[in-house]
């Protein structure tokens, strides 16, 4: 199955992550956002997108590694999966790149200390390049989200 | 053809309309049979509609119309009299109608096989069944008299029927039943003979009558006339296969064999009561035996429902939600100019921005209002509904309606139908008795379901009454226990009205048999949901033996509120004016202590305080340093509590926002807004703050 994939390319420490072009809405710098009490501590809030709100998740914190301070070169990639608008906060966003459905192997059990589940498979692009590609139902899987609240409970 | 599809919406709205129409006399008709005047107007209704679809080119309605027309027009004109049986046949044909329109809405040809139906109306009209069935309704009343000789097993309306069936290529089969000489449950044998073969078919007929096998009221033999596509032998097969059963002779019927049943007949059993003349007629309807008193409901309205003489427009729907989002949109903008006008004071600049408030404000009442139907449109097809399910069970049921003109925003009132649906076929099916039962208790036989709507404050009430048996609160705790609902610890402490709550559980039902109506537990959990998704509740109260209500309460407004700004912290919330009761100022050293929880003095008593700063967990939060604290006190049913804010910003009217599926279930939250500097704040729902 020779499918072509477009992906976008974005950072979170100093790895680089994928995510399927169709996903993705929009990516925004990083604006205002306004906490929403009682939720997980890697969901941040919610924003206001022209009109829209739109709860966002920092991507670090829900991958389980430590957070850092926003700089200028943080972003927000509001994805759309099952109906559901979520922006996710990354390090940084640029680049766009296509990828055969051969490059793609799937991974290892972690990878840069994320769960395979959250994982669609791993490519490998130019000589040193490794690009992580998420599944983003798991990423954003919302039974896991109350379970995680219950617990905070 | 082609200029014919511009009309194609009018002509769907109009028939619609002519169709309730149709409906709503023939039911008023139905309960005063003498009235000519309405016999004209449903006349009139049929006319108009056959013209229109004439010249539409839909065949078959126009033929349909037509037969309907000339029965209604022997009416009005003195020649036959209007009995149930002609006013079942018109309402199985005004069925076949809507659902030949209903066709055509989908995008369909709108034909339909009329036939059998127009048969029937050709034989009310041709006297035969006519003259037969006058005699037969009054002997129907009349006590039934043993040892009378039959005339014959199939009267002539029944003969037609089954003829009718043959004819459009179904099989009739007279089967005859009989136990064995030992066979102890007699009633429990034949009923399994009776539903097993109305599986496979309808029962036209039955010597003697289904009420009395089922009270054994007869020997050891009866007879059943079954129209069946299912092969004769399977049909015998599957009546020799229920235990005790004796011999079965199962004769497969042909016009000419059948016309020995009719009239003259060889009578099978000696006691054969008069029969009734409520059997359906077409094939097509549900078939049902012969009841012994016509199972009667009666639909009146109080209110008196005359739509409005003004002339109106037709509006796309589409239209008027694009004008509602930019609506919203200016209100936004509203806000941020009066913001700044503040900030700018510039008296030019205040007094236009005041003008535009007002201009605006008139605005949004009138963009409201567009957006407001009377629940009228979702109402007017419940009587005919509850006139066919009180019917079915064999109850007497009366549906009052009062408020119908009561507007509601339209889409609450699409969706408010199916949980209002649910809740009458309970009240038919769990909360009236049966006639016996009612009389039994004192009442009249006449159960009165009531369907109030009306506005009060923010919201509108829909209120569905019965004067029913009540919940037997022992059954609903015992059936919430059996089913891990409730853990029995907590049953023996629940009040009355939690018990009633129970009802709106998941997975819940006392119906002892699961009946085709409403018996499959999922009914008011499902309700309930959707009430709350509208923003809505429901509750319920119950008095056994007297009735039970179902209270439903609903926003009147979805998407603009007029709200309280308040700053907790360095957060900015929102708590709609509908939630506050009073706003307060409480000094530090009037808080109680009681039990370890900070309570307030409120008029006569006390409350508790609540700091939803420390709810929220609003980074920073800490009311101790201040002197003063501005409370809001918020109600939830009798119960009163005050909310500790830091400071009251201002009323405003707001936008409401949905905040997106991913973060469901939120704590007091019940949306967002985003206020006039682009700020998001969530708007707080007080009723999670109350236990």
């Amino acid at each position: 199955m020779e499918e072509e994939l477009k992906v976008i390319v974005f950072t979170l420490i100093d790895e680089e992550y994928g995510v399927e072009v169709e996903q993705v809405r929009t990516i925004e710098r990083m604006l205002p956002m306004t906490r929403v009490p009682r939720t997980p501590a890697f969901v941040k809030g919610v924003i206001n997108l022209r009109g829209v709100v739109v709860p966002v998740i920092d991507l670090r914190g829900r991958f389980g590694l430590p957070e850092r301070e926003y700089t200028d070169s943080s972003r927000i990639i509001i994805v759309a999966v099952n109906g559901m608008e979520v922006g996710m906060i990354v390090d940084s966003a640029n680049d766009v790149i296509d990828l055969d459905a051969g490059q793609i192997e799937s991974p290892p059990e972690v990878a840069g200390g994320i769960k395979a589940k959250y994982l669609r498979g791993i490519a490998k692009i130019g000589d040193d390049r490794l690009l992580v590609l998420l599944n983003l139902e798991e990423v954003l899987n919302k039974q896991e989200i109350v379970q995680l609240e219950a617990m905070g409970e | 053809m082609m200029e014919l599809n511009q009309y194609l919406s009018v002509f769907i709205d109009e028939s619609r309309e002519h169709l309730q129409a149709m409906n709503e006399d023939l039911l008023e008709l139905e309960s005063r049979p003498d009235d000519i005047g309405i016999v004209h107007r449903i006349f009139r209704s049929a006319h108009t509609l056959k013209g229109m679809s004439a010249t539409m080119g839909f065949e078959d309605l126009a033929h349909l119309t037509h037969q309907m027309e000339n029965v209604l027009d022997l009416v009005r004109s003195g020649s036959a009299e209007m009995n149930p049986s002609i006013v079942d046949c018109l309402f199985t044909s005004l069925d076949a109608l809507e659902s030949m329109v209903e066709d055509i809405v989908q995008g369909g040809t709108g034909k339909l096989d009329v036939n059998p139906i127009v048969q029937t109306l050709q034989s009310v009209l041709s006297g035969e069944a006519l003259q037969q069935m006058e005699t037969a309704a009054g002997s129907a009343v009349a006590e039934q008299t043993q040892n009378e000789t039959a005339r014959g097993e199939l009267d002539d309306f029944q003969y037609s029927v089954l003829v009718q069936s043959l004819r459009s290529g179904s099989g009739v089969y007279r089967i005859l039943v009989s136990l064995r000489e030992d066979c102890v449950l007699k009633a429990a044998r034949a009923y399994m003979v009776i539903s097993g073969l109305e599986q496979h078919g309808e029962i036209i007929q039955s010597i003697p009558p289904v009420d009395e096998i089922e009270q054994e009221k007869f020997d050891r033999s009866f007879v059943l006339y079954l129209v069946s596509s299912e092969n004769g032998a399977n049909l015998e097969q599957l009546v020799r296969n229920v235990s005790e059963i004796g011999d079965t002779v199962l004769e497969s019927l042909d016009e000419q064999t059948l016309k020995a049943y009719r009239a003259g007949g060889q009578p099978q059993l000696k006691t054969v009561a008069a029969q009734s003349a409520e059997t359906t007629q077409a094939p097509a309807a549900a078939g049902q035996s012969p009841a012994r008193e016509p199972a009667q409901s009666a639909a009146k309205r109080k209110s008196a429902a005359v739509p409005a003489a003004g002339r109106t427009i037709r509006v796309d729907i589409g239209r008027l939600d694009t004008l509602m989002n930019l609506f919203s949109e200016l209100l936004i903008d509203r806000v941020r100019l009066e913001q700044l006008a503040d900030e700018i004071r510039s008296n030019e600049l205040t007094e236009t921005v005041e003008h535009m408030a007002r201009v605006s404000s008139d605005l949004q009442n009138m963009v409201m209002k567009l957006r407001m139907v009377p629940v009228d449109t979702v109402f007017n097809r419940f009587p005919r509904m509850v006139r066919d399910i009180a019917k079915t069970l064999g109850k007497k049921v009366e549906l009052v309606i009062s408020g119908a003109d009561t507007e509601m925003d339209r889409t609450v009132v699409d969706e408010i139908g199916d949980p209002l649906v649910h809740m009458l076929r309970n009240s038919c099916d769990h909360g009236l008795e049966l006639p016996e039962e009612r009389a039994a208790a004192g009442k009249p036989e006449t159960g009165t379901i009531q369907l109030r709507a009306f506005h009060s404050g923010n919201h509108v009430f829909i209120e569905v009454e019965d004067d029913g048996r009540g919940i037997n609160r022992e059954k609903v705790l015992a059936t919430a226990l059996s089913k891990g609902i409730v853990a029995s610890e907590k049953a023996e402490r629940m009040t009355e009205s939690e018990i009633d709550q129970l009802l709106f559980a998941s997975g819940f039902s006392t119906a002892d048999k699961i009946s085709d109506l409403s018996g499959r537990g999922v009914g008011l959990d499902v309700v309930k949901t959707k009430i709350v998704s509208l923003g809505g509740n429901v509750e319920v109260t119950t008095r056994p033996g007297i009735g039970t209500k179902f209270t439903i309460q609903l926003p009147l407004t979805l998407s603009i509120i007029a709200a309280m700004l308040i700053r907790i912290g360095g957060e900015k919330f929102a708590v709609p004016l509908a939630s506050i009761v009073e706003t307060a100022s409480v000094g530090q050293e009037k808080i109680r202590q009681v039990h370890g929880n900070p309570m307030i003095d409120y008029r006569s008593g006390v409350i508790p305080l609540l700091f939803l700063g420390d709810l929220f967990e609003v980074p920073g939060y800490s009311p101790a340093e201040r002197e003063e604290l501005d409370v809001i006190v918020i109600q939830k049913g009798e119960k009163l509590a005050a909310v500790a804010v830091d400071e009251f910003i201002g009323q405003q009217e707001i936008v409401l926002k949905p905040i997106g599926s991913y973060l469901g279930g939120l704590f007091a939250i019940s949306g967002a807004t985003i206020l006039g500097d682009g700020q998001v704040a969530l708007i707080v729902d007080t009723n999670a703050l109350i236990r």
